[in-house]
């Protein structure tokens, strides 16, 4: 988890100096702004990332010499499938349309994206497959 | 085995040494007359600095490009399969990992200190102008407007409307777009900058030769933009001040008004600006 | 839905009665509801392709318009939607979807030791919302106005409803705004998997290469994507709501679109590159039978790359006048330094190999000495008097196509080298080196032309020249190498068709790789692995099948530890350079493996 952490962060401190730089020199908001998004993006996760591991132990994937049998257990849930994506995006295709084409297309668009929200959210919860 | 390694490893640095010397050598030789690389020898006295930027490129592109293309076919021709053996599993080679990453840094830097000082020459704005020539690009032609003198060309697409300027003297652009972003470009000047809404550049052109040059726009900005030319065309000052003159006698002087003003804020570059 | 336990890895009884009891759809139900990785990522890999011959063609149809100084073959509208079309698709729908939707999708998990990405369904979206994009991208076309026509990069103000109105524009609104959600979960679910998903042992200095940058790469999207697709929803207000952010009139800022929109679009190159240069990094050892040389060197350099490319978004305005051009220029040209290092690791990695050329090797040099050309051109663009020579010259457009199509080159080469992974039979290795030599003859042919175009001034995008000016022999030597580019692709669609009917099935580890895609069965099955070697370097599948061949220090001249234990045991994570000679262990090597029966 350090090397993680450490990695968002050193990119989260270069991008602090480069703006830090960049509003001194060239005092142009708009870049600045955009810089000071990428700095948080860095150090955001980043230090989440880093005070997780003060507190936990490594994980099997942080150290060199542990074992494959080490990582047994649950260590996620995988969906062999799932209609809800394709039905998503199906909504999202409607939304692009009426971004374009007109708004008849919204309703359509928003109920589709709502009943897969729905779909996907009652199928994590049951567990069942598809 | 070991050992004639390391000799090759050492051999490679020199190269890599010699290839930063020739581009130090290069630099500080400075000559004068470098060949065109195919490119303009820049008519315009900016021009000419940035042609001398451009070439000095070039031969370090060359020597750069060079020993890296060398390295890499030595490495394919070299070293293809010749047998099953597995060949030794290297892996970091601290020096030479070093050795390429400062000679890098410093060719950059080189490059760098070089195309700053071209650049302030390029961008330099004299004082006191011999001439004032306010530019207006709009869709899809030119607009070219001697505030003083009173003299306004313009034309449109492929009527290829025409500047024109004193040679040896230094000619004021303030350059503007009535509509869209526009690019003003002249191959022989190695030069080109934009003309935008809401933005006003200012730029010195000293044209060495007289001679008439071929200008289009380049950055595209809607249907006819292949066909937004201009011209610019360099004469004596004696026979620009006879153009002038035959200019306003026939009443060429008018006030586009058709076209909106663009807002104006006036900015220099090289300096802390807000847009 | 099955809970996913890493015990599968060892299938006992009770896990293979849960496979064979789990019945799976199949044909079209199962491609639509497919949440495997490997299903979507192969479904990326053929859209971008198909949407890759869609892009080539309009470009040819646009060389033989300018074979012809005067030509009326096109009309300037129907060229400028063209150039606009393709570029939008080649950069926005094929390259980058091909890298971090296609093959990393299909890659990392595999290099990781993972069941899968580490939310699955997202990763179906992703999918979805990509090609739903690029659907309504293309329908542009059959709209009243045309499609959108004022260049891939819509620089304000001609992109506003005045200057461009029509539902095209728009369309082409909705699809960025599509494809770009589609990257931002794509760069989350790739953050996520590469962060959480790792088999025990891998280390994140034990990664391949190939998954460092598309962790770096998904860093870049989560960037840089939020900054476009925020600005396309400035704009379409712009344009429909009249909120004058981008019109002068209005009180807006035309400039501001460039800079959000370069501070994506730089970034965006390297999300572009970082994939590819990952791929190569994976191909060359390969064939090389050597490991990656300055692994840690290459991290380094990839993450360099990555942070100094999020501050050069200027470059591509120098010539706007109101950038800082001194900060732009220094970073830019510093960006050659990490490049470089990778450049020589490339190389010192041949070096004293057995080199195999093979389709994927070649395909590996071919963008090696494309990239090369395409890099070296960087550096005169990087300067900003010479940028203004050249900018929006054909001189701009040869190097980023040097670049793109050196990128084209590794994926191709990809392709050939994970092809046997993912159907389990090769593609035919004599049609694919003649399609190598088309390609990287046809690319050079049609940029070379194209850079001397730009040194004498011509410009970009127009569909007409001028007489006299010198452009004719080159463009019509231009669209020749276009031509055979095409060719090229054409015999990649025949070797496909060829290998297909006659199969030439292939092992699990073809090509001796080093990584552990190569250690489960081609294609994997559903959830990937059944058993996993040790991780105890970034080559696992090479430590496992030669333990006498560990990687070793050049610096150090000291013979492997291979079987004594090194000092504290040695294994620190984040270590010197010299962790390399002294990890793997090749007595471990196959007592610790669990064979399936």
């Amino acid at each position: 988890m350090k090397v993680e952490g450490v990695v968002l962060i050193g990119i989260g401190l270069f991008m602090a100096v480069v703006s830090v730089g960049y509003w001194f020199w060239s005092g142009e908001p708009s870049g600045t702004a955009m810089l000071i998004g990428a700095v948080l993006l860095g150090l955001l996760p980043g230090g989440y990332y880093y005070w997780w591991a003060k507190r936990m132990k490594p994980r099997p994937e942080d150290r060199p010499d542990s074992t494959i049998r080490e990582g047994a257990g649950v260590i996620g849930s995988f969906p062999h499938g799932s209609i809800w994506p394709l039905v998503f995006g199906a909504g999202a295709f409607l939304f692009g349309l009426a971004l374009a084409f007109g708004w008849w297309f919204l309703p359509p668009a928003l109920g589709l994206m709502l009943v897969a929200a729905t779909g996907v959210t009652t199928q994590s919860r049951r567990g069942g497959t598809i | 085995m070991g050992r004639n390694k390391l000799s090759r490893f050492k051999h490679l640095k020199r190269v890599f040494g010699a290839g930063g010397l020739i581009i130090i050598l290069a630099t500080v030789l400075s000559a004068c007359n470098l060949p065109a690389f195919g490119g303009y020898k820049g008519a315009t006295a900016q021009g000419h600095d940035t042609h001398m930027l451009y070439a000095w490129l070039v031969i370090a592109a060359i020597v750069v490009g060079g020993i890296t293309l060398s390295l890499l076919l030595w490495a394919i021709f070299r070293y293809r399969k010749k047998s099953d053996t597995i060949p030794k599993q290297f892996q970091y080679h601290i020096p030479l990992e070093i050795t390429y990453t400062v000679i890098p840094i410093i060719i950059v830097l080189i490059v760098f200190f070089f195309t700053v000082n071209v650049e302030n020459k390029v961008d330099a704005v004299s004082t006191h102008p011999y001439v004032k020539i306010k530019v207006t690009a709009f869709q899809w032609g030119w607009n070219f407007d001697y505030p003083q003198l009173h003299v306004d060309v313009h034309g449109v697409t492929l009527q290829n409307p025409e500047m024109v300027l004193p040679t040896g003297k230094t000619a004021r652009i303030t350059l503007v777009s009535a509509d869209v972003v526009h690019g003003f470009y002249v191959r022989q000047f190695n030069f080109s900058r934009y003309a935008q809404p809401g933005v006003v550049n200012v730029f010195d052109l000293t044209v060495r030769h007289s001679g008439t040059y071929q200008g289009q726009c380049t950055q595209f900005c809607g249907l006819y933009h292949a066909e937004m030319l201009f011209r610019v065309k360099s004469v004596s000052p004696t026979q620009f001040w006879s153009w002038v003159h035959q200019e306003q006698a026939e009443g060429h002087s008018k006030v586009v008004s058709q076209l909106p003003s663009p807002v104006v804020k006036v900015r220099s570059t090289n300096s802390r600006t807000k847009i | 839905m099955t809970l996913l336990e890493e015990k599968q890895l060892i299938p006992t009884e009770e896990t293979k009665h849960a496979t064979t009891e789990h019945h799976e759809p199949s044909g079209l139900i199962k491609w639509l509801t497919s949440t495997d990785h490997k299903v979507i990522g192969k479904s990326y890999m053929f859209t971008a392709l198909i949407l890759m011959i869609i892009g080539g063609a309009m470009a040819l149809i646009m060389r033989l318009q300018l074979t012809s100084q005067h030509s009326s073959l096109l009309s300037f509208q129907q060229y400028n939607e063209l150039f606009t079309m393709h570029g939008s698709i080649m950069i926005y729908l094929f390259v980058g979807p091909f890298a971090f939707g296609g093959l990393a999708n299909y890659v990392v998990p595999l290099q990781i030791g993972a069941p899968d990405m580490a939310f699955p369904r997202l990763n179906a979206l992703s999918y979805w919302l990509y090609l739903g994009g690029s659907i309504i991208m293309l329908l542009g076309f059959f709209t009243a106005s045309g499609a959108a026509d004022f260049g891939w990069v819509a620089y304000a103000p001609l992109s506003s409803a005045v200057n461009s109105p029509g539902a095209g524009p728009d369309a082409w609104i909705a699809a960025l705004v599509l494809t770009g959600f589609s990257a931002i979960f794509t760069g989350v679910n790739l953050v996520t998997t590469i962060f959480y998903l790792r088999a025990p042992g891998m280390t994140m200095f034990r990664m391949p290469i190939f998954v460092w940058n598309m962790l770096v790469t998904a860093i870049l999207i989560l960037m840089a994507f939020p900054v476009l697709t925020s600005a396309l929803i400035m704009l379409y207000a712009d344009r429909h709501f009249g909120m004058d952010i981008f019109s002068v009139k209005g009180g807006g800022v035309p400039v501001l679109w460039q800079n959000l929109f370069w501070f994506w679009g730089h970034p965006e190159v390297y999300i572009l590159a970082l994939p590819f240069f990952g791929v190569v990094t994976e191909i060359i050892p390969v064939f090389s039978k050597k490991p990656i040389f300055g692994y840690k060197g290459m991290v380094f350099a990839t993450l360099a790359i990555a942070a100094l490319s999020t501050g050069v978004w200027g470059h591509h305005m120098f010539t706007t006048g109101v950038v800082l051009l001194p900060f732009f220029s220094l970073l830019s040209l510093l960006i050659a330094v990490p490049t470089g290092i990778k450049f020589f690791n490339w190389i010192a990695t041949m070096w004293r190999g057995q080199i195999t050329f093979t389709t994927p090797m070649l395909m590996c040099i071919g963008f090696l000495i494309t990239f090369l050309i395409g890099g070296l051109t960087g550096m005169f663009l990087a300067s900003p008097p010479v940028d203004f020579q050249m900018h929006d010259t054909y001189f701009v457009v040869a190097h980023f196509h040097s670049v793109i199509f050196a990128l084209v080159l590794a994926a191709v080469g990809a392709l050939y080298y994970w092809w046997p992974k993912m159907f389990g039979w090769y593609l035919n290795d004599k049609i694919g080196k003649v399609q190598f030599w088309l390609l990287f003859i046809g690319v050079n042919a049609t940029v070379v032309p194209w850079y001397i175009l730009g040194l004498h001034g011509m410009p970009r995008r127009v569909a007409v020249y001028k007489v006299g000016m010198g452009w004719h022999a080159l463009n019509i030597a231009a669209t020749v190498g276009a031509d055979i580019t095409g060719l090229s692709f054409l015999v990649f669609l025949l070797n496909i068709y060829l290998s297909w009917d006659k199969k030439v099935p292939a092992p699990s580890n073809p090509w001796d790789g080093t990584t552990l895609e190569w250690f489960t069965s081609s294609p994997p099955p559903t959830h990937n692995f059944t058993r996993i070697p040790p991780i105890r370097s970034e080559r696992p599948v090479w430590d496992f099948n030669h333990p006498d061949a560990i990687a070793i220090s050049a610096h150090s001249q000291k013979a492997p530890l291979i079987n004594g234990a090194p000092p504290g045991n040695g294994r620190a994570t984040n270590g010197n350079a010299r962790e390399a000679t002294i990890s793997g262990s090749a007595n471990s090597g196959t007592t610790e493996t669990v064979e399936s029966d």
